[in-house]
């Protein structure tokens, strides 16, 4: 179980460093195994302040994240990721443009997977790659701005899956992909759940939050304003700010004119 | 019309051979008009926004034209085209937000691109606008990175429509915000036009509930081509291209759950943009596909404002 106990985040900002904002306050979830938990909110809410402090990119400044009762910060980085990976809201500022896709594979390799054999690893990459759907022939030997930005997305889905691992934070992953792509994805999601990986999903997308996962946490200017069960959250939302949120919501076929 | 798009093809020069991203592509704005523009991942939307402002050094003009207020674009000639960008087309790209320079305040590199322009930063004007998308007068004194996604994405919506463009291509740029600064986007876009920041714009998003929020028209892209241009309730409604009633019925109301309804995709994959081989690009997916399909469709306008290219539908 990786568990989140009073995790703030105080950024320093300003010239000198001379100003604090407090943008993740006192956050507490957990995400068991084979669940996927929603965690929705608006912009500058704090979500991939979250996610970055879950994947290390950025320490806590107060609070323990642990993986099994053991804090975070106790496992070499290397073991720790291949555990958790993450997925960016920004494909192209999280791969590093230099690199042509086979080389993001490969370092993979280098670093996890050194004695597999050439044919074993190409049949996993291939695999990798069918299961985001994309063919090998549209992304390998590519490098990221020949990509368009939703086949980047899954590029870098397909390598975070590449290490079957226990926990994914995937920060808006499904925003650049058309409708019925992300159904492909989320399923995808849905599948590797079953088979026990912890998913912390962050989305906008209160529909397919709703359609994923089974535990919801809404954030509303770093605090935790709602969490319990998605049914729950979305038929019976507690918090004035959480209706807002489902309100929001663009329907199909009705206007925002006419609904309110 | 603002703009008038014809028969343009764009393709990427690669060791391969050329990738056929924008093939064979028509349509026209008109003043005030704000167009939808929707496909599958790769379909060429970003390549389309980019053709009209500038291609990429790997980018071929290959055909066809694009004449905006009148006058001819020299989209293939990037210092010919400096003159138009900004002024009288304006993109905000997919991904802006990291496109921002880092080490630079946010003021310095407003008040930058405008000397690049030759023009003056009317200070009050900036302020009134920042204000008008919810942002405080001092983020001008701060870097992007304190900016969390949706401010900067406001934020680069203010830059680029600051002088007032004739054509505004937005590039996914709700993609990455929470319903509800979602909603304040597309209303402060609807705003720009409508007070004249902007003359016409092309809204290029994969969330075709949100563009109907907003645009007019929607046009969906399949595989470099067009598949489907019509007012926006018309392929909402009642698309005819079977790729855009296949997509349309992908989109989840809220309420279902995976555990009750799996939802299901467009089963397949779109082919490869290299050497396409002729015919319909969507013939390989599509459930009616028959021999006819073997030749390309051409567009066809089947009823006034509404266009499609596939056999079944003319
Ligand atoms: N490196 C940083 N330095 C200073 N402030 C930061 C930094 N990164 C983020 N912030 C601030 O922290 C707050 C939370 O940002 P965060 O990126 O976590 O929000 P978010 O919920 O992911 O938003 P979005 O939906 O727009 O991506 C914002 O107010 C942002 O301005
Ligand atoms: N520099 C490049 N070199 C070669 N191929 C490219 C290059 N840039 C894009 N492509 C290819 O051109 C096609 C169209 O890409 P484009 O970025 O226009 O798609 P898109 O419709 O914007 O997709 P998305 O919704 O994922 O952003 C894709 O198949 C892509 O792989
Ligand atoms: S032209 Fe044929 S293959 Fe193409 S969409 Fe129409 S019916 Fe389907
Ligand atoms: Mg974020
Ligand atoms: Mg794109």
């Amino acid at each position: 179980m990786l568990k989140l106990d009073g995790v703030t985040k105080v950024y320093r900002i300003g010239a000198f460093g001379g100003q604090t904002m407090t943008a993740v306050d006192e956050a507490g979830f957990e995400i068991k195994p084979g669940e996927v938990v929603s965690l929705i909110g608006e912009s500058g809410s704090g979500k991939s302040t979250i996610g970055k402090m879950v994947l290390r990119l950025l320490p806590p400044t107060s609070g323990t994240i642990s993986i099994d009762g053991r804090d975070v910060r106790q496992m070499g980085k290397r073991d720790y990721y291949r555990k958790v990976q993450g997925v960016f809201q920004d494909p192209f500022s999280s791969y590093n443009p230099v690199f042509k896709a086979d080389r993001v594979f490969a370092m993979i390799r280098e670093v996890y997977f050194k004695g597999v054999p050439d044919k074993e690893w190409t049949a996993k990459i291939e695999a990798a790659l069918d299961a985001v759907r994309l063919s090998p022939g549209a992304v390998l030997n590519k490098f990221p701005h020949q990509l368009s930005g939703g086949q980047l997305q899954r590029l870098l889905i397909a390598r975070a899956l590449l290490l079957d691992i226990e926990y994914l934070v995937a920060d808006e992953i499904i925003s650049m992909l058309d409708a019925s792509t992300r159904i492909d994805v989320l399923n995808l999601l849905a599948d590797l759940k079953q088979r026990g990986l912890g998913v912390l999903f962050i989305t906008h997308d209160l529909a397919l939050g709703n359609y994923i996962s089974e535990r919801t946490v809404v954030l509303h200017k770093g605090r935790i304003v709602e969490y319990g069960p998605t049914d729950a959250v979305f038929e019976q939302p507690e918090h004035a700010y959480t209706r807002k949120l489902l309100a929001s919501v663009p329907q199909l076929h009705t206007k925002w004119e006419d609904a309110s | 019309m603002t703009l008038e798009v014809d028969d343009l093809r764009v393709y990427y020069r690669t060791l391969k051979g050329d990738v056929q991203a924008l093939d064979g592509v028509s349509f026209g704005l008109r003043d005030g008009e704000i167009l939808g523009l929707a496909g599958e991942s790769g379909c060429g939307k970003t390549t389309l926004g980019k053709a009209l402002i500038r291609l990429d050094g790997r980018m071929k003009h290959v055909g066809g034209s694009v004449t905006l207020d009148g006058q001819v674009l020299p989209i293939g000639d990037d210092v010919k085209m400096n003159p138009y960008r900004f002024k009288q087309v304006s993109l905000i790209p997919q991904y802006s937000m990291s496109a921002m320079n880092p080490t630079r305040k946010i003021g310095r590199m407003v008040r930058e691109l405008l000397e690049s322009r030759r023009e003056k930063l009317d200070l009050d004007e900036l302020h009134a606008r920042l204000d008008l998308v919810e942002l405080p007068k001092d983020v001008l004194g701060k870097y992007p990175i304190e900016l969390s996604g949706g401010m900067k994405q406001r934020m680069v919506m203010v830059i680029s429509t600051l002088l007032n463009p004739s054509l505004l291509i937005a590039d996914e740029i709700t993609s990455a915000l929470d319903v509800s600064t979602q909603k304040a986007v597309v209303t402060t876009l609807k705003g720009f036009r409508d007070r004249g920041f902007v003359k016409s714009m092309i809204f290029i998003t994969h969330d075709i509930s949100l563009t109907n929020q907003l645009a007019d028209t929607i046009m969906v892209m399949y595989a470099g081509k067009l598949a489907e241009k019509a007012p926006a309730s018309t392929v909402v409604n009642a698309p005819k291209h079977p790729y855009t009633q296949l997509l349309i019925s992908s989109l989840p109301e809220v309420g279902v759950r995976y555990a009750d309804k799996r939802l299901t995709g467009i089963p397949g994959n779109p082919p490869s943009l290299l050497d396409p081989v002729p015919g319909c690009r969507f013939r390989d997916r599509c459930p009616l596909a028959f021999e006819k399909c073997a030749e390309d469709p051409p567009p066809v306008e089947v009823e006034k404002d509404h266009v499609v290219a596939c056999w079944k539908a003319a």
